[in-house]
């Protein structure tokens, strides 16, 4: 199936892509079938700076259980933050 | 027959004129050769849709497969452009429709061309090539498992697809139609309800769904692969477009 579930955040920060680091401005949450996975469908991940065009991506695909680990870590990890660091 | 074939990239005419990128294959011995229009799955214009595209040359058919995302990503990876072109919801129904009669008219125009020039597409190229079909004249069609012909996508889905069933009675040419029988987009379901319209509109249609299959089952790279069913379906798109191109 071809599913557009698609969330887009926008984002603050830098990712790595190809041809080496970029600013990230959007991220693209998804379900669909991925490009590489061995998976029917994966929870997939576009880091992006539409402004540079379409190959200024950092992607990932995940198996839904892994993304919901990660989603879980990146909260927990985000609640460890001591005071007055999260905004620096 | 003989299997020497050439396979490059090269611009056509597609939608309003565009130039579009697209994959062309076909066989170089002598003779007239029937053509294919391959429609590329969500996923993109990838390897594995080109690796389809030169197995129709090596069947003795010309067979081209437009690139559906040229324009939101002219020279970016398949992946990165359908990325890109999935964002904004997929590809306009109209748009599709120019770059397939684009794609058509440039292998019609062949020297080696008999004339006649036939769709395929999988996943959502089915439900494209269901929409060439009674959009264009063409003289065969083989649809792979297109969902959305019948059904509308679920609400919270913000696919630009919508049910084109009311398009039957347009249908051009026979169809054959290919689908798994554990498919949930589209079910065995819709792909009766399909089958019944296009019977109640007296177009001529062959249907074959395997059981054991799901989704993508003829996709070699990927887990949804099913050997029987893919070669069997590939022989049903020999026989059938044997019938219908060739000669």
């Amino acid at each position: 199936m071809c599913t557009y579930v698609t969330e887009h955040v926008e984002i603050t920060g830098s990712g790595k892509g190809a041809n080496g680091w970029f600013k990230v401005s959007e991220a693209s949450v998804y379900f669909d079938h991925p490009a590489d996975a061995p998976l029917e469908h994966s929870l997939n991940i576009d880091f992006l700076q539409p402004e540079l065009g379409p190959s200024a991506r950092v992607a990932v695909e995940l198996d839904a259980a892994s993304a919901a680990r990660l989603a879980q870590a990146i909260l927990s990890t985000l609640a460890r933050v001591p005071d007055g660091l999260s905004g620096s | 027959m003989s299997d020497q074939l050439l396979a490059e990239t090269v611009k056509i005419k597609g939608f309003a004129g565009d130039d579009i990128e697209a994959y062309f294959a076909r066989p170089t011995g002598p003779g007239k050769y029937g053509s294919v229009v391959v429609i590329h799955h969500m996923p993109g214009y990838d390897e594995a849709t080109k690796e389809i595209t030169r197995k129709f040359a090596y069947h003795g058919y010309q067979a081209i497969c437009p690139n559906l995302y040229s324009r939101e990503a002219p020279g970016a990876s398949s992946d990165d452009a359908a990325a890109a072109v999935r964002a904004r919801g997929g590809v306009p129904d109209e748009r599709l429709v120019g770059d397939v009669r684009g794609a058509a008219d440039y292998l019609l125009a062949q020297s080696a061309s008999n004339s006649k020039v036939g769709v395929i597409g999988y996943c959502s190229g089915g439900r494209q090539t269901f929409l060439s079909a009674c959009s264009l004249d063409i003289d065969a069609a083989v649809v792979c498992y297109g969902a959305f012909i019948v059904k509308e996508p679920p609400a919270e889905l913000p696919s630009s697809a919508k049910s084109i069933i009311h398009l039957a009675p347009n249908a051009s040419c026979p169809i054959l139609g290919l689908f798994g029988a554990e498919d949930k987009y589209p079910d065995v379901d819709e792909v009766a309800q399909l089958d019944a319209e296009l019977t109640k509109h007296s177009k001529e249609h062959e249907f074959h769904i395997y059981d054991g299959a799901g989704h993508a089952f003829f996709a070699v790279d990927r887990p949804s692969y099913r050997p029987e069913a893919a070669k069997d379906g590939w022989e049903k798109i020999w026989a059938f477009f044997g019938v219908h191109l060739a000669g």
